[in-house]
């Protein structure tokens, strides 16, 4: 196994070529990915050739931290001439003209791109299930799901078949997996990494993010990839420009909250005492806990969900079968074109989404639902305002439960909606969360912790969790 | 009685370089999908970045025609699935449009009238469908993404007339801050027509239909008309208008229902979320106020105070911004303002009506100077505008050349006028006999009888004296 930081050294030094270590990826993906399903797609020879790139430029001591180094990319991040599905059967044969800015940054950096990773449909679900290709599973326990929607990105770290991966987070969708796989999750702040090239699920929710073996790893991932983009309005400049630099300077006089709200309801035993076990140590290491409260955070789940649905609903309109992607084969008018290319090309998680989502949008319904969602959203905004006030981060469990058994949840989609309750509250505020390892459960499975910051204070994220 | 309570929705396509999300040309005509991008064209991942001139274009409207600026304003989505629109949903401004509640003033028979303007806001052209008999159905997406501005009136407009006045004024502002061609025969002007009836003096409003797309005045005219008649006959006959959207056929000139409210879309608009509000500060207003040039009403103003016209008159000329420029070049040769507005309005007018103005402004001028000294009469000034409009010819040399000169001479002009009386002597005694009207044939024959060139005042005098003799 290789992190992204010790790999960057042996680069550099010498002590291995690219071209190598791309192949010993290449090798071990094509040995192993059979039974996790992590990739959709394996990019061989653009990876031996950007690693060929990458090995001229390091001769040429003309390396960055990334060069060289190869990764993998969620299949809903746009990758020029490379086939780019969402999973979807929609997208199954849709091949971007134009790279997403974190692809371009990560080819400005000469970093290797192994293939593109496997996800839920239009990242829509908690377990990769709904993916219309393939499940994946659990490198920990081949029995369990990995975690979703970017489950393919968390498996691929997990399983060695990539150093980092990129993932994209709305409501959860990177630091869960990352919690189910025992790896680093980072969702930066709303605006810190730019949306443009990434498919639109719910806009003002989506951030890319990195899933790595370290923390170090995330924090270098991230310095990569964040920046301003003229091509996204929400993008913003990171007020830090290196995130790795307070990675050793240790938790003394940081204060921790520890919001009560998130301990309590149906929560796994063993998630609960594993992370209240982390504070305890970050305790230990000179950090100050904080109790505090987040009273609407039982509005959460509902506002993400009316939110985010009618964002999707809107946003997957434009896969119509008229332009590109999948369209039905037998149609007598346009209605009939886009009802059926739609009702073919879309799997059922996607179209229960943009049903509720068109619905709460809908004439009548819109105070009750829309509206009200977005009132939750400011209230949510606000107590996390509260919080930052007093504490520099808030410690969580990532999801109230360790990683299920396939199928467990399939037939009840509002039992799985309720796996995201700890995670969405992050997105409706647009504050940056980082999931670590802080455990096992009884079954050996690894238990995530979720280090909540205020805008932008991802640095701080890092250095907290570094600590740990 | 009835009457019609009529409000217009204008369209209009803004003259930007480039695209309201994109940063591809706008330019009209050319090759279908060359004016095309991943962003235009909807493709996934890609997002709308905001053309900072389609703003300032529309506060140029919004000022121009007497509106307030919000401060913050949104844009939201309109969803709807149609072939020409590539995201499934127009960008658009739904509850916090860029301006609200300015107007503007029309003339009418009973003088000056204020119309209302409810808003403008900004939003995104759809692409065009091209039928093709063998190829089947094809879009062209050079026109997405085109940036628009949508004008709402307030429902003040009472007649064909009206609406007619309002939309010519509004064309005149658009094109005087220069923010469009307002080309109606390329689309970058729409109008949309809503009407409906009530009986007058009612305070209620009737139910009112839509007429979309009426691409020329005499179409708006024609389809008002139209449909008043069709709504009335329908109340009379005990039926009842049904709220629908309708189509205007050139070719019968009547109105035909496209779809009714209740299969029309419900369009869930809700705030972009691609998109950060629209903020104007007060000084980015100042700015774009300054920049606006002088409006047809600041003109207007000018020409009934300083150079005597009537406001009918001052209205005509400022309607389109090259007669009123080209008035005022003219103006400052012309020792009489009012003889030349009168040519222009009666004359230059109706011949640029299928051409640019093709007479220099001097030489006008100068026929509008020989006039108004009586050296020629408005009959051969108006015929000269003709014979020369695009030629280069001196004005003073021509009229000597073609031997125009008025004639004034009142003994020359005496046997003119007796021999006309000679000819006719029926109609000598007619006029006796009371029929004066009979006086314009005479003056018909010594016009004709000097090649138009007599004076007709003295001729006139000169008849009344001889015909009671």
């Amino acid at each position: 196994m290789y992190t992204v930081s010790e790999l960057s050294e042996m680069l550099k030094n010498k002590k291995i070529s690219s071209v190598e270590v791309t192949t010993e990826y290449l090798k071990k993906i094509d040995k192993k990915d059979k039974e996790i399903g992590a990739y959709l797609l394996v990019t061989k020879d653009e990876a031996l050739k950007s690693a060929k790139e990458a090995d001229k430029l390091i001769s040429k001591g003309k390396s960055t931290a990334l060069t060289g180094i190869p990764c993998a990319i969620k299949d809903n991040i746009c990758t020029k001439d490379i086939r780019t599905t969402c999973a979807s059967k929609m997208l199954e044969d849709f091949v971007p003209e134009y790279d997403a800015f974190v692809i371009e940054k990560l080819k400005q950096k000469n970093a290797v791109i192994l293939g593109k990773l496997n996800m839920d449909e239009f990242a829509m679900g908690s377990s990769n299930e709904n993916s219309h290709f393939k499940i994946t599973r659990n490198p920990v326990n081949l029995e369990r799901v990995p975690g979703g929607s970017s489950g393919g990105a968390a498996a691929a770290v997990a399983a060695d078949l990539a150093t980092f991966s990129l993932g994209s987070d709305t409501g959860g969708s990177i630091r869960q997996p990352a919690s189910f796989c025992g790896v680093v999750g980072m969702k930066p702040t709303y605006g810190a990494v730019s949306r443009n090239g990434l498919v639109a699920f719910a806009s003002s929710f989506d951030q890319i993010g990195p899933l790595t073996h370290t923390v170090r790893d995330s924090a270098m991932v991230l310095n990569a990839i964040t920046g301003h983009d003229k091509y996204d309005s929400t993008s913003r400049a990171h007020t830090t420009t290196d995130f790795t630099k307070d990675l050793d300077k240790g938790v003394k006089d940081i204060t921790i909250a520890i919001p009560k709200e998130y301990f309590e309801g149906a929560i796994q035993d063993d998630v609960k005492q594993s992370v209240l076990d982390a504070a305890k140590e970050y305790e230990k290491l000179g950090a100050k806990l904080k109790e505090v409260s987040m009273p609407s955070l039982k509005l959460a789940l509902p506002a993400y969900y009316v939110i985010s649905s009618a964002e999707a609903s809107s946003n997957l309109s434009r896969f119509d079968g008229i332009r590109y992607g999948y369209r039905t084969s037998e149609y007598e008018n346009i209605e009939e074109l886009y009802k059926k290319s739609r009702s073919e090309g879309f799997g059922d998680e996607v179209k229960r989404r943009i049903m509720l989502g068109a619905f709460t949008l809908s004439a009548g319904y819109y105070d009750a639902y829309y509206k009200k969602a977005v009132e939750v959203r400011a209230l949510i905004k606000q107590e996390f305002d509260e919080i930052f006030k007093e504490s520099n981060a808030i410690i969580s469990p990532v999801a109230p439960t360790t990683a299920y058994k396939i199928g467990q949840k399939t037939k009840n989609p509002l039992e799985m909606y309720l796996g995201d309750i700890y995670s969405v509250p992050i997105n409706i505020a647009g504050v940056p969360a980082l999931s670590i390892p802080c455990g096992k459960d009884k079954d050996g499975l690894p238990i995530g912790m979720q280090l909540i910051g205020d805008m932008f204070s991802e640095a701080l994220l890092y250095q907290i969790a570094n600590a740990f | 009685m009835y009457e019609m309570v009529i409000g217009l929705e204008v369209h209009c396509e803004l003259n930007t370089e480039t695209k309201i999300f994109c940063g591809c040309k706008t330019t009209f005509g050319a090759e279908p999908n060359t004016q095309v991008c991943p962003v235009c064209m909807g493709m996934p991942g890609t997002l709308p970045v905001l053309n900072e001139k389609v703003v300032e274009y529309a506060i140029r409207a919004g000022l121009a025609t007497n509106c307030k600026i919000r401060e913050i304003s949104k844009q939201d989505r309109k969803n709807y699935f149609y072939p020409d629109l590539p995201k499934a949903y127009q960008i658009s401004q739904y509850d916090e449009p860029l301006c609200e509640n300015g107007f503007l003033e029309i003339e009418t028979q009973n003088g000056t009238k204020k119309i209302g303007i409810t808003r403008i806001h900004i939003e995104e052209d759809a692409g065009k469908l091209i039928h093709d008999k063998e190829k089947g159905t094809l879009i062209d997406s050079n026109r997405c993404g085109v940036p628009l501005i949508e004008i709402v009136s307030e429902p003040d407009i009472r007649s064909a007339e009206e609406a007619i006045a309002y939309f010519k004024k509004l064309r005149a502002i658009i094109l005087y801050t220069g923010i469009s061609d307002c080309k109606m025969n390329e689309g970058s002007l729409r109008c949309d027509v809503n009407l409906s009836v009530r009986k007058k003096g009612a305070e209620q409003f009737g139910t009112r239909t839509e007429m979309k797309n009426l691409n020329s005045f005499a179409f708006i005219q024609k389809a008002i008309e139209y449909e008043f008649k069709r709504q009335v006959e329908l109340i009379e006959s005990g039926g009842e208008v049904i709220q629908e959207t309708r189509r205007y056929d050139q070719v019968s000139g009547k109105t035909f229902s496209m779809r009714t409210k209740e299969d029309s879309n419900d369009y869930r608009y809700f705030p972009d979320p691609d998109l950060m509000p629209i903020i104007t500060s007060k000084e980015k207003l100042a700015k774009i106020r300054s920049e606006i040039p002088p409006l047809p009403d600041e003109r207007k103003k000018v020409y009934v105070q300083n150079y005597g016209l009537s406001s009918y008159d001052a209205e005509l000329l400022t309607n389109e911004k090259e007669v009123a420029d080209y008035f005022e070049k003219a103006a400052h040769y012309a020792q009489n303002k009012k003889t030349l507005a009168n040519l222009i309005i009666t004359e230059v007018l109706k011949l640029v009506e299928e051409d640019d103005i093709k007479i220099p402004p001097k030489s006008l001028a100068e026929i509008s100077n020989l006039a108004n000294d009586n050296k020629i009469n408005s009959s051969v000034a108006k015929k000269l505008i003709k014979d020369i409009w695009n030629k280069d010819v001196d004005v003073n040399e021509y009229v000597n050349k073609h031997d125009l000169l008025q004639i004034n001479d009142k003994i020359l002009l005496k046997q003119y006028v007796l021999e006309a009386i000679a000819d006719d002597p029926k109609s000598v005694l007619d006029y006796k006999s009371g029929k004066t009207i009979v006086i314009k044939s005479f003056i018909g024959k010594v016009m004709g009888k000097t090649g138009g060139r007599a004076n007709p005042v003295i001729v006139t005098q000169l008849l009344e004296q001889e015909l009671i003799k």
